[in-house]
């Protein structure tokens, strides 16, 4: 087969993952939350209600396609599609093993958090274009979030990428490999010095995906529905997939950066490798677990108190973890 | 300006939008800040009625500088059914069903105010058992009431973890009031003269099971969301209604007891069996949206410590007096009120003599809080208005009537 065509092979796959995902996490959302709050979730759609999300999105693609009169229409339409290409894209460089990847990217993980960037530039679009002024609201706070959190999300990991002296996502995940005295993986989490590395990175990534409690841009209970408020049946539907679409890239981020991507301690390389694709869905599906259950009991923080902490807090604190990390580093090696 | 737009509408806001937004009336309105040429205006949103944080149908017109709120405006009257009026077709008797579609979280206590003012009329002797059976149910409906507000202040919040938890012992709480009264919300059961019917058998064990669980829960429930660093840092110092301002707008209940003021109508106008109960009442003391928390989980402890001495103490005897079965009170004038959930819920009764009141006005203690919020809200962020809202527990039932 053609290059072309096994790149084109790729990317289908890259989608059929990312819209299978989707249907997997509204799913493990309904369920998760559910069991939080004493009650079950879906039941009644086949075994457990698992086909209880297959059927609204059934639901979404039958449903009219509602484009109000006073929207902008061009802005209106193709904002959904902004929204959700960044973020199809972002899969590329994900390493679910050692040759389980669209690309070998060695900006990899530049190259991520570049693509997770251009989500809330659609969320800005489908705002302004709505012409509501909840969904304004919605985008603005969209547009605010993303300018002071991409800084510290990205300043956060800098300390990994001095250690490992790479960007390669997949060098990243080589460098955490087998285990320290052979008992303790030689995970970064493990490492005191990424302790505050992973709290910074896991409040920026939280902020960047819009995940409770700093999902301002459709805080439900004071906008409304925020920048999607105007949407409805598939147009809704691609930017409620995006989001979730978004928070699984997150999580496997953090998996790759933390928790040693699709490696497993204690096993020999082969075995680790052969269950790679695995190992990473199973550990990237944990993470979002803890995401859920963040989502499930925490309220939402004022928008100023969410500008606040990134601008004066995260920022100088990432700024001054590189350094600090950079002279540890230096004197280790 | 027109007046005569707001005078159709009812809402100044609206029309000074639709008419006049550049030149911003003095007051509480401030100019719009311009930055070196560039400018910026004011905008104007409609929150509510059918906005998910207001608590039912509660309008606001907001006006906004980015996100925060430079004036707001209440517009009330999207629930009104008119109970003023129909109770005046009714009989004595009938007027409960009423009042429970008042605050139709907090039934018995509407239905109480209006039986106690029917009785001042009618100067009936209620048994000793009616007046504790009153209390009993008052309390479990006040519990019950508190449990919506803390759940829906939570999902105010953003936090939906606590909500189901709370309506996990509400349902307790429906099911013992059930029992007693055959409904769970709209009871009909406080009758002029006394109670429409004894404790049933076997309810004293549902509420004591209910009451051996419920402190530990309310601490845990406590811990979920007022433990909380982001719901703190959120609630503290919104929202500042001080005593002098509570005292101005006419607020009761947990709004006013949250500045420091010691009133509540359990105490200062004893009624039902409360003289002879022990119990405290939380007090705040800056009146802002945390005190209000904090006094209003207080109260639901010292609910819980009532319904155990209610228990406990339950007189026997009869649970209605004998009233004839078409009520004639003599004519005359009178007012009674009750400390509701949300605070003083007042009947002022006026009896011509015959079986139907001749006027009946019914005083929500919400319609005060929610005067008060157009007052509190500028300044505030958009955020923080439907935490405001929240705060204040304020009931559109019993706004609107």
């Amino acid at each position: 087969m053609s290059a072309l065509g096994i790149s084109a092979l790729k990317v289908l796959a890259a989608l059929g993952l990312m819209l299978g995902n989707g249907v997997v996490m509204i799913y493990m959302l309904r369920k998760v939350l559910g069991h939080l709050h004493i009650r079950l979730g879906p039941m009644h759609v086949g075994w457990k209600g698992t086909l209880q999300t297959v059927m609204d999105v059934l639901k979404l693609l039958t449903k009219e396609d509602i484009t109000p009169r006073a929207v902008d229409r061009w802005l209106f339409r193709i904002a959904p599609a902004v929204v959700f290409i960044p973020s199809l894209m972002a899969y590329a460089a994900l390493p679910f093993s050692d040759t389980w990847r669209v690309t070998n990217l060695d900006s990899g993980l530049l190259y991520t958090f570049t693509a997770l960037s251009l989500v809330p530039l659609g969320i800005l679009m489908a705002g302004w274009a709505s012409s509501n002024k909840w969904s304004l609201l919605g985008g603005m706070r969209a547009a605010a979030q993303q300018i002071a959190y991409e800084v510290p999300l990205l300043l956060s990991v800098l300390p990994i990428v001095m250690l490992v002296g790479s960007m390669n996502l997949g060098v990243i995940v080589e460098a955490q490999r087998g285990t320290v005295l052979a008992v303790i993986p030689r995970w970064f989490i493990m490492n005191p010095l990424f302790w505050p590395t992973f709290v910074l990175y896991s409040i920026s990534a939280l902020v960047e995906t819009n995940q409770t409690p700093f999902d301002m841009s459709e805080a439900e209970s004071e906008l409304v529905g925020g920048f999607a408020t105007e949407y409805s049946a598939m147009k809704f539907g691609l930017l409620f997939l995006s989001e979730f679409s978004n928070q699984f890239i997150v999580a496997a981020l953090t998996v790759t950066l933390f928790f040693g991507g699709w490696t497993l301690p204690w096993v020999p390389e082969a075995v680790s490798n052969t269950f790679g694709p695995l190992t990473f869905m199973l550990k990237t599906y944990l993470v979002i677990a803890v995401m859920m259950w963040i989502r499930g009991t925490f309220p939402r923080v004022r928008i100023d108190q969410l500008m606040q902490l990134g601008w004066q807090r995260l920022i100088p604190i990432s700024l001054a973890w590189i350094v600090i990390s950079g002279v540890v580093i230096k004197v280790w090696s | 300006m027109s007046d005569q737009c707001e005078e159709t509408l009812g809402v100044g806001l609206l029309c000074e939008g639709q008419h006049d937004p550049g030149t911003p009336p003095a007051g509480l309105r401030r100019a719009p800040s311009g930055v070196d040429g560039l400018s910026t205006e004011h905008l104007i949103i409609n929150m509510g009625p059918q906005h998910p944080s207001t608590h039912g149908v509660l309008r606001m017109i907001i006006e906004v500088d980015g996100e925060e709120v430079i004036a707001s405006e209440v517009s009330v009257g999207y629930l009104h059914r008119g109970i003023e009026k129909l109770a005046e077709h009714r009989r004595y008797d009938a007027v409960g069903t009423l009042m429970d579609r008042g605050d139709y979280v907090s039934g018995i206590m509407g239905e109480l105010a209006f039986a106690l003012a029917a009785e001042q009329l009618m100067e009936v002797d209620v048994p000793r058992k009616a007046h504790w059976l009153r209390s009993l149910t008052s309390e479990l409906n006040r519990l019950a009431s508190h449990l919506v507000w803390y759940g829906t202040f939570g999902l105010d919040t953003g936090a939906m973890g606590q909500f189901l938890y709370a309506m996990r012992e509400r349902e307790a709480l429906c099911d013992i009031l059930e029992a007693i009264t055959g409904q769970r919300m709209m009871f009909n059961y406080v009758r002029p003269g006394g109670v429409v019917a004894d404790l049933p058998v076997g309810v004293e064990e549902k509420i004591r099971a209910f009451l051996a669980t419920f402190p530990t829960y309310l601490g845990e429930y406590d811990q979920l969301l007022g433990g909380n660093e982001i719901f703190q840092a959120r609630v503290k110092g919104i929202g500042v209604i001080d005593r002098d301002m509570a005292l101005a707008f006419g607020l009761t209940g947990a709004n006013l007891r949250a500045a420091g003021v010691d009133f509540d109508v359990r105490k200062a106008r004893p009624y039902a069996a409360y003289p002879e109960l022990d119990f405290e009442v939380p007090l705040g003391t800056v009146g802002d949206a945390w005190d209000r928390y904090t006094v209003r989980m207080g109260e639901m402890a010292q609910s819980a410590r009532m319904i155990g001495q209610l228990i406990d103490g339950m007189p026997e005897g009869d649970h209605i007096a004998k009233v004839s079965k078409i009520i004639r009170p003599a004519a005359g004038e009178v007012y009674a009120s009750v400390e509701s959930s949300r605070g003083e819920t007042g009947v002022h009764l006026v009896s011509d003599g015959t079986e139907h009141p001749y006027r009946m006005h019914y005083r929500g203690p919400s319609l005060y809080a929610v005067q008060a919020l157009e007052e509190l809200l500028p300044g505030h962020l958009l955020g923080d208005v439907v935490m405001l809202i929240g705060s204040t527990d304020v009931m559109l039932g019993e706004i609107d009537r």
